[in-house]
């Protein structure tokens, strides 16, 4: 009924979310709006901190329409760059994503080589099995001070937690997708004699990627989780180390805007992997 | 000398039970078609996967051409029951996977023609860019046949390729590849629960006894003309002895064997017998010959 629904009105769901958006921005409107007190307070005190702020009448915690104005003010002016502590949120952006993509690329190189030896040989699988279950449920900011202390770089240390991080979807996924790999597919490669070589390009890979790609997905979506916690920790640069530095001058406006953007490029992350996995998708 | 040689097969699941089927001896000749027909469990798709060399044999050996079998080889192709295709490839580049394998000195356009051809061969000139989930059970079976015919092997092995398929395709399917073997004179051994398919395209029809340890009990040699045809072939008078001989195994024989000791498989030719009623031959009782 849903589905037909769906089909005759298509505008339905775009009205709604636009409805709940615009209940959702009315009301943190009204709670954060300026208060009318007359609250009589020490002047010297009120040029100090701000007038506002002084009389208790406007709090810290921005409005949508603060939140929009310095939104609009880091999209015009996005790669500005004024000192280690204030670079444009475009930048930031910018690092934060090479970082990522190191360490998401690095694990991908290690993880789905390694998952297809696990796959294809029961031998390895239970070999590396209990590394891999100690291995995976650890915090990869556990890492970080091992990394700090060994590789003594903040910045590869970063590359380093999202690499661990992502690594163990990618891997258990392809090692999951390499070992079911339908046996008739493999009998068929087997009697027209094909090469291991190309029985692995051409038969297994191509089986098994759907699967490897839901890895890549989930571990690009753990990667971006991590990548705001490594950065706060390691600092210099990156969307994380903006977080904190704002929070450290209490700008709670750019936390929102940070927040929103961290947010955007996720969804953009998840999106271009989903469409990759859809190029590799095939149906039975 | 047959083409094929298989002697003393036997497989078993441990050392100390008894064999899923054992003294498993038969030939088959070149340009030979061999149909064997059993109820599930005697292992005959475990035959078919060691003739193919997808599985060894506890016991026993199997010959091809005066060369043991071992190991999977382009030289015999196999029909899969599940088809088997590789879903993310069109229909022909399926077919040329295995193309390119057999030769790979063909250049591409080389192996596409030739691909190509084979696909015609089955009716499906017009499906060659189709993925296999665009197409019916019958229309991937015909794919899967193309691979197996295309790499043009020694000896086709069929795993009861029908038997997910409705009647009327099958019959179809079933003409095609009369035709296409009539005219190629390939080597082929099936596996069938059809008795009427198996009258229909076989020169011999290998009959297994129940398990466990089952075995060839009887080789029924079907008699009447090669030039058989679906729509004629129920008016030989021929054709409902050796279809009765079948459908008696099946229903009582089978089982009664299941209790005997070894012995060389009966070859009869109920096809060329006066409606002789099948009561008077029990089994164990030499029929026609006893194979020499």
């Amino acid at each position: 009924m849903s589905d037909t629904m769906n089909k005759t009105k298509p505008w339905l769901a775009p009205l709604l979310s636009l409805l709940i958006l615009l209940v959702a921005l009315s009301a943190w409107h009204l709670a954060t709006r300026p208060k009318e007190a007359a609250v009589i307070v020490d002047p010297e005190y009120a040029a100090l901190v701000g007038g506002a702020a002084a009389t208790g009448a406007k709090s810290a915690f921005p409005g949508p329409a603060d939140v929009g104005a310095k939104l609009w003010e880091h999209i015009k002016d996005p790669f500005y760059d004024r000192g280690t502590n204030d670079k444009g949120l475009g930048i930031q952006i910018g690092y934060s994503i090479a970082r990522v993509m190191a360490g998401y690329l690095l694990a991908a190189l290690v993880a789905i080589p390694l998952g297809f030896a696990i796959g294809m040989s029961p031998l390895i699988y239970r070999a590396l099995d209990p590394y891999i279950q100690i291995l995976k449920p650890i915090s990869p900011l556990a890492w970080m001070p091992l990394a700090l202390y060994t590789i003594k770089d903040s910045g590869i240390s970063a590359i380093f937690v999202i690499f661990i991080c992502s690594i163990w979807p990618m891997l258990i996924n392809t090692a999951f997708g390499v070992a079911s790999v339908r046996r008739d597919w493999l009998n068929v490669a087997r009697t027209l004699e094909v090469s291991p070589l190309r029985t692995a390009f051409c038969v297994i890979l191509p089986a098994a990627a759907p699967t490897i790609m839901t890895g890549m997905r989930i571990s690009i979506g753990i990667a971006w989780l991590v990548i705001v916690a490594a950065e706060m920790l390691v600092g210099g640069t990156g969307i994380g180390y903006f977080v904190w530095n704002e929070w450290n001058n209490l700008s709670i406006t750019n936390i929102f805007t940070a927040i929103l953007v961290i947010g955007l490029v996720g969804m953009l992350l998840d999106t271009a992997l989903a469409r990759l996995a859809r190029l590799v998708s095939y149906k039975e | 000398m047959s083409f094929l040689k298989v002697e003393s097969l036997a497989r078993r699941y441990d050392k100390a039970g008894p064999a899923v089927f054992e003294n498993v001896d038969f030939g088959i000749a070149r340009g030979e078609f061999v149909c064997i027909i059993g109820h599930s469990g005697c292992g005959k798709t475990t035959i078919l996967n060691v003739l193919a060399g997808l599985d060894e044999a506890s016991g026993g050996h199997v010959f091809m051409d005066g060369r043991e079998v071992r190991g999977p080889s382009l030289d015999r192709g196999v029909v899969f029951q599940s088809h088997a295709l590789m879903p993310w490839m069109t229909t022909l580049a399926n077919v040329e996977f295995g193309v390119r394998s057999r030769w790979p000195e063909w250049s591409r356009a080389q192996v596409g023609a030739h691909s190509t051809k084979y696909l015609e061969m089955v009716g499906l000139g017009k499906a060659l860019h189709k993925k296999p989930s665009e197409l019916s059970g019958g229309m991937k079976q015909r794919v899967g046949i193309a691979r197996a015919f295309a790499i043009e092997p020694k000896m086709l092995l069929l795993d009861e390729p029908f038997g997910a398929l409705d009647a009327l395709t099958r019959g179809t399917i079933q003409d095609e590849l009369l035709s296409i073997v009539q005219a190629t004179h390939q080597t082929v051994f099936m596996i069938t629960h059809d008795v009427d398919e198996a009258i229909l395209l076989a020169d011999k029809i290998l009959l297994m006894s129940n398990g466990p340890q089952a075995r060839i009990a009887e080789i029924v040699e079907v008699t009447m003309p090669r030039d058989r045809t679906r729509s004629s072939i129920h008016h030989d008078p021929q054709y409902y002895r050796i279809r009765n001989h079948l459908v008696d195994f099946l229903v009582s024989r089978s089982n009664d064997y299941a209790g005997l000791p070894a012995s060389e498989p009966l070859v009869v030719r109920p096809g060329l017998e006066e409606d002789a009623p099948i009561e008077s031959h029990p089994p164990g009782a030499p029929v026609v010959r006893l194979v020499s």
